[in-house]
């Protein structure tokens, strides 16, 4: 990666980093309601591979913990904040909530909830790209644990027979929820999992976003370039509970020590200090500023909006009816 | 006018729609190279090739979320299901994507898809393909459910559907795909939402939906030719949303409903239609509304089991005699 884009990256996953922990607090003060998934530990994955692809152009897709991803692709911090205040400002007009960020000007799909739904969604959009001849890709962001539906693998066979333009990123956290993986997954390793739908597979260190944006650079090239699909998998780790009322009994003090000693962020600020390219004081004077824009900026916007009106419960339920006229009456032709 | 088959309605509306837009596509088990197990899609891969006529492996659950995501960016797939048995098994995506991406994403997406699957009892098919589903899929906000009776609405509805930004699930029928009747020649749209009366009458409103249209006109003539009952026959063919307003034109003049399905009674589309009736014209009824359903077994393959589970015309005449107190 370019000198340049490290410094920007570094700064973007400290937002990143800082808004989910500013989440954290608005969940305990209960500004923000529901289930609640954040990101930290797991920055160098999404950050990573949107570096090697193209955000904004590019379409991308993921489940519950979807807030990065979104700002990734060019949503607004502003309008996601708000959209976990459930305000008509948030990016789905206080319809969504945390599970379900939408951008779809910035080609952003969406979060959704249900454990391995997105697959085939993911590959319908590849299928649209494919029938409409664009060079976008697809981009499918899951968890390990996902790989168990059932849709995992039907997708998979699909977007091979097809040749679909896809590229699956597992993000493998070792957990689905509390339980770890080799509790539920005969096979660890997932892109083993793979070579089965004769889909090109790799595995590699998802803290190290360097590493990432390589691996990624490859994937998304293959996919581009019309080889059909590509499945990476990072390996990596989620530093809070699953969601929020979590005590994280099921894993060790120490195992998160460990992993937070490759923290995805100190990795790449300490590897620019080294370079010579920042201090510690500028990396401090960072967050401060960062700190400074996700209060003043972000969470106030989102406090300051105002609620959706219940008047307009029913709206966004079916298209606009103005719209479908002819075809709800018949008068067409 | 010419007349033709249920499923070649069907599949004159899929070329037609095909040969305008590029992004219609359709999709399922087996209708691309096989024309599809009822004929709705025959000839279409040869005409539109395998990237638009897709023979989909069976993996119903992804197939369907396939084509909605496809729909995301503007595609139009109509997603054809073997058999509304195996819709379960999709459920997931139809309900959790599909029916709610609009909502979720505060209008940002849509997605405008269709989903066709025949349902209902046929010949001896056993318990797991004889399921009418029409019930779970009316109950879905998000959706359209729209069920055609005949081979103009099996026509006009899907021409609708795909060019309506909803989803919309289309309820077929096993045994009306070779049924025939009048289509129009030129191009025609049949309204998603509504009722229609297919036979008018001043003493009692028969109300039904594909099938069961057939049956309660049936129940009309013998009432009117043996008992002087003049029966008026109400075609629910939008199940989702039901026509309020016409369930209450209909049950305000006649004063009398009874409600037929082929569907199980324990929450039937005939329970939403009596609570329609109690919200909408109590006043107006000279008797309770009456459902008739089909026995809450599962269905069973000897053949005269299977008769005594499902309804016919003459179960609608004696229900109507006993509302008039002659039975
Ligand atoms: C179909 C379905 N089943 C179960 C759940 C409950 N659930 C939510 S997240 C989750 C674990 C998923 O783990 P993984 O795919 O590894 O993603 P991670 O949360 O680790 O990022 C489960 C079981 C669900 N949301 N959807
Ligand atoms: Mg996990």
């Amino acid at each position: 990666m370019k000198l340049e884009d490290k410094k920007r990256v570094l700064r973007e996953m400290v937002v990143h980093r800082r808004f989910e922990e500013r989440c954290y607090q608005a969940y305990i003060e209960r500004k923000i309601g529901g289930f609640l998934h954040l990101y930290p530990g797991q920055e160098a994955c999404c950050n990573g591979v949107m570096e090697a692809a193209r955000p904004g152009y590019d379409y991308v897709i993921t489940g519950y913990r979807d807030h990065v991803h979104a700002i990734k692709c060019g949503a607004d911090p502003k309008a996601v904040m708000a959209e976990l205040y459930g305000k008509e400002t948030g990016s789905s007009k206080g319809r969504g909530g945390s599970m379900h960020i939408f951008d779809a000007q910035h080609h952003f799909m969406g979060g959704y909830a249900l454990v391995g739904g997105p697959f085939p969604l993911a590959a319908g959009i590849a299928k649209a790209i494919q029938l409409k001849g664009g060079d976008e890709i697809a981009i499918c962001f899951l968890g390990d644990a996902a790989n168990n539906q059932g849709t995992f693998h039907e997708t998979l066979n699909m977007a091979a027979l097809w040749k679909l333009p896809v590229l699956f990123v597992c993000e493998n956290n070792l957990y689905g929820i509390g339980t770890a993986i080799e509790r539920s997954t005969a096979v660890v390793h997932q892109h083993k999992r793979v070579c089965g739908y004769g889909i090109e597979a790799a595995e590699c260190d998802g803290q190290d976003i360097e590493k990432v944006y390589e691996a990624a650079k490859l994937a998304v090239n293959h996919v581009r370039s019309g080889k059909g699909p590509y499945f990476l998998e990072l390996m990596t780790y989620r530093y809070r509970g699953h969601s929020m009322s979590d005590a994280r009994g099921y894993r060790t003090r120490e195992e998160e020590e460990e992993w937070k000693q490759r923290d995805p962020i100190y990795l790449l600020r300490d590897r620019l200090i080294a370079e010579k390219a920042m201090t510690m004081a500028d990396y401090e004077a960072l967050e401060k500023e960062v700190d400074h824009y996700i209060e003043h900026e972000v969470v106030k916007f989102a406090e300051e909006s105002p609620e959706p009106r219940v008047e307009e419960l029913e709206k966004y339920v079916l298209a606009e009816r103005a719209t479908q006229m002819p075809w709800l009456t018949g008068q067409a032709a | 006018m010419a007349e033709m088959m249920y499923w070649e309605a069907i599949r004159r509306a899929h070329d037609e729609e095909m040969a305008r837009d590029p992004l219609v596509i359709c999709m399922g088990e087996d209708i691309g190279v096989a024309g599809g197990t009822y004929k709705a899609t025959k000839g279409l891969f040869e005409k539109y090739g395998p990237l638009r006529v897709m023979d989909t492996p069976i993996s119903e659950n992804s197939y369907t979320g396939l084509g909605i995501g496809a729909s995301f960016l503007g595609v139009r797939p109509i997603i054809e299901i073997m058999s509304v048995n195996f819709a379960w098994l999709a459920m997931d995506q139809m309900f959790n994507s599909a029916a709610k991406v609009r909502y979720m994403s505060g209008g940002q997406l849509t997605a405008p898809v269709v989903f066709r699957s025949p349902g209902g009892t046929a010949h001896q098919l056993g318990a797991q393909h004889s399921a009418r589903m029409e019930k779970v899929f009316m109950g879905i906000a998000g959706l359209r459910v729209v069920t055609p009776s005949n081979p103009r609405q099996a026509y006009g509805l899907l021409k609708s559907a795909v060019r309506c930004d909803d989803p919309v699930f289309i309820n077929e029928h096993e045994l009306m795909y070779n049924m025939k009747g009048p289509v129009p020649d030129a191009e025609y749209f049949h309204p998603l939402e509504g009722s229609e009366i297919t036979r008018s009458g001043t003493d009692v409103t028969l109300l039904g939906y594909n099938i069961s249209v057939h049956w309660n006109l049936k129940a009309a003539e013998i009432l009117d030719k043996q008992y002087g009952i003049s029966a008026e026959v109400v075609d629910l063919y939008s199940l989702a949303p039901l026509d309020r307003a016409g369930i209450r034109q209909s049950v305000a003049k006649t004063h009398r409903a009874v409600v037929v399905g082929e569907d199980e009674a324990p929450v039937s589309v005939a329970s939403e239609v009596i609570a329609i009736l109690n919200e909408e014209c109590f006043f107006d009824l000279d008797a309770a509304p009456v459902r008739i359903n089909s026995a809450n077994v599962p269905q069973p393959y000897n053949h005269t089991l299977e008769m005594a589970t499902i309804p016919n015309h003459e179960s609608v005449v004696r229900a109507v005699l006993k509302l008039f107190g002659k039975a």
